[in-house]
């Protein structure tokens, strides 16, 4: 045997008994700790999901607790019934999809010239953008300014205001800036314009930062009910999270949407029941895209940790 | 190049700049009719009167004890949470945990404070239907009165924000030289003392940074969940300076009295633009780089 193969299975086993002793109580107390904090956020999800698959008289008397009890879709049935939940998610998704695209060809286009090495005045207006996230007019000032522009109550009051999140342009920038200068020398000198140089290759190297820019865009816009509620009284064109600040929280019912045989109003196991089911209903879409778009949302934080 | 930039900047000065100047109805009488320029000036007087009422005191009370709590409790438990989760060997244990409790960060804040309502529904809640097993009868409403509000608020975040949250640190974990631990595995040093003599020196920066940038919005608890939160019963407690704000500014029934809230607002903006300048300033000595 060769000293450095004794070396090896000395350290090895050196290795080994540490497991075997103080590691193992290190290791069981880390796993035991997570395991905890794991089931703490794990089974209120779980209570929801089961609550939202049982039957009323089960939810109204406390009895579900990880696993659907009498199962069936009553509470489904109650949401889908319901009237004013259906015209509000269509325009949550409207709101999401509009904001969304806005959002992005603002960002872009704001994000690839402040993302240029040498252009001229670009400090100032990095600087006029960036001090917008320190200070702000107020929220009477930018009620004012939509109500001068006569947009409440419409759908760009729900858009328009928050059209670029600068943190965003802050990541983007970053993004567009990691694009090798080489090929932009290659093609200017074959003769490619800013404009055509834009959208023929930033565009499609920025594919990544464009899904991580659009899923926090979409989101923001799918869980936004700050701007509706300041901004919104028609209720044509409520978006689905005022919707359920009615019902979770106020515990209201509109009798002019409810449509179903059943009568949902005096029945509180019923209302009980259609909360668990509406919130499994209002939160579908991100819950699907979440296994697809974790990556980018993480990568979102990590690019724009690097900037501080 | 700049035609790029145009409309964007177009709407930079309209959407945040304009707002800006109207902000100087702090120092006005506001009325529409007269318009943001017209308005009769009444110099600080929005501001005294903010200073002299009672909701000065209060609500400047409440926004610091939520920020301070939270800062106590929500800013080292996903310091903890990464260094914890950092020691998981098995994989699938590991994507689990990142998996579930990165998920909670997803959900609008209505339906986490809906989700809270129904958690601790005094009938049919998930905190009776356990305890009942146990035969305990929870009889606790936690959202009527102010003495419940801070915790709910506090530790529902940290239900929420916990995983998400330990993200930045696992990535400065991820960065560290595994050689570091295999020397330090040579020497004979157990694994609680390499976390604590190799994992928490290597996030230390992204700690500073992380706490710098909460000192510098210790006087902006956001409007959203607050609000959502708040009920006639724990008004004393839940009501913060943007809630207020919003209250006399833009609710019917306390007068619309935009230069008093737009003051109040703006008191509150400059507050933290002094703490985030401050901040970053003792930052740049510090650590030689500040955020700007």
């Amino acid at each position: 045997m060769s000293i450095a193969k004794v070396g090896v299975s000395r350290l090895k086993r050196k290795n080994k008994i540490g497991i075997t002793t103080g590691e193992k109580v290190y290791y069981f107390v880390v796993n035991l700790c997570l395991a905890v904090f794991f089931l703490l956020i794990l089974g209120p999800l779980i209570n929801i999901v089961a609550s939202s698959f049982s039957d009323s008289d089960a939810v109204g008397k406390g009895k579900v607790l990880l696993w659907p009890v009498r199962p069936t879709l009553e509470g489904y049935a109650a949401v889908f019934s319901y009237k004013g939940i259906w015209r509000s998610y269509a325009m949550t998704t409207f709101y999401t999809v509009a904001g969304t695209l806005l959002n992005l060809a603002f960002t872009l286009s704001a994000a690839y010239p402040l993302a240029r090495r040498n252009l001229p005045l670009k400090k100032p207006v990095v600087m006029l953008f960036m001090f917008t996230m320190l200070f702000a007019g107020g929220m009477i000032p930018g009620y004012i300014l939509l109500k001068n522009l006569n947009m409440l109550n419409t759908v760009w009051c729900m858009i328009l205001p928050g059209l670029i999140s600068v943190y965003n342009l802050i990541v983007c920038r970053t993004f567009i800036q990691g694009i090798p200068t080489d090929i932009e020398e290659a093609a200017k000198i074959d003769g490619c314009s800013d404009i055509r140089y834009f959208f023929s290759i930033v565009l499609p190297l920025s594919k990544t930062v464009i899904a991580v820019l659009a899923l926090y865009y979409a989101v923001g816009h799918w869980n936004d009910y700050f701007s509706a509620w300041l901004y919104l009284t028609d209720s044509k064109l409520y978006p689905l999270q005022l919707i359920l600040r009615t019902i979770l929280i106020q515990n209201s019912f509109d009798p002019e949407s409810v449509t179903t045989e059943e009568n949902i109003l005096g029945n509180k196991s019923l209302q009980d029941l259609l909360k668990y089911a509406l919130i499994i209903v209002s939160s579908a879409p991100i819950l699907i895209a979440y296994p697809f778009a974790k990556k980018y949302f993480m990568k979102g934080v990590m690019v724009g940790s690097v900037k501080g | 190049m700049y035609l790029f930039l145009l409309l964007p900047v177009v709407w930079l000065l309209i959407f945040k700049y304009w707002p800006m100047y109207g902000a100087i109805i702090a120092f006005k009488n506001y009325r529409p009719a007269d318009g943001i320029f017209g308005s009769e000036f009444v110099g600080l007087y929005n501001f005294q009167k903010f200073f002299k009422s009672v909701y000065f005191e209060r609500t400047v009370v409440n926004t610091l004890a939520l920020s301070l709590y939270s800062l106590v409790v929500g800013f080292p438990i996903p310091i903890i949470f990464a260094l914890l989760l950092n020691s998981v060997r098995s994989k699938t244990w590991r994507g689990w945990i990142e998996n579930v409790t990165y998920m909670p960060h997803f959900i609008s804040t209505v339906v986490m404070v809906g989700i809270m309502m129904r958690v601790f529904d005094v009938y049919t809640g998930l905190v009776h239907n356990v305890l009942e097993i146990f035969g305990i009868r929870w009889t606790t409403d936690m959202f009527i009165g102010d003495k419940n509000f801070r915790n709910l608020y506090i530790w529902s975040g940290v239900w929420q924000g916990t995983g998400w949250g330990s993200i930045i640190y696992m990535a400065a974990l991820s960065a560290v030289d595994p050689q570091l631990h295999e020397a330090a595995i040579v020497d004979g040093a157990s694994r609680w003392k390499r976390v604590w003599n190799i994992d928490l020196p290597a996030i230390i920066p992204t700690i500073t940074i992380t706490l710098i940038l909460r000192f510098g919005s210790i006087m902006s608890i956001g409007f959203d969940k607050v609000f959502l939160m708040q009920n006639d019963t724990n008004i004393a407690a839940a009501e913060v300076i943007s809630t207020y704000v919003y209250k006399v500014g833009l609710k019917a029934d306390s007068g619309m009295q935009f230069s008093y809230s737009t003051a109040i607002n703006m008191f509150n903006s400059i507050i933290n633009l002094i703490a985030i300048s401050t901040v970053n300033a003792i930052s740049n000595r510090i650590n030689g780089s500040g955020m700007w």
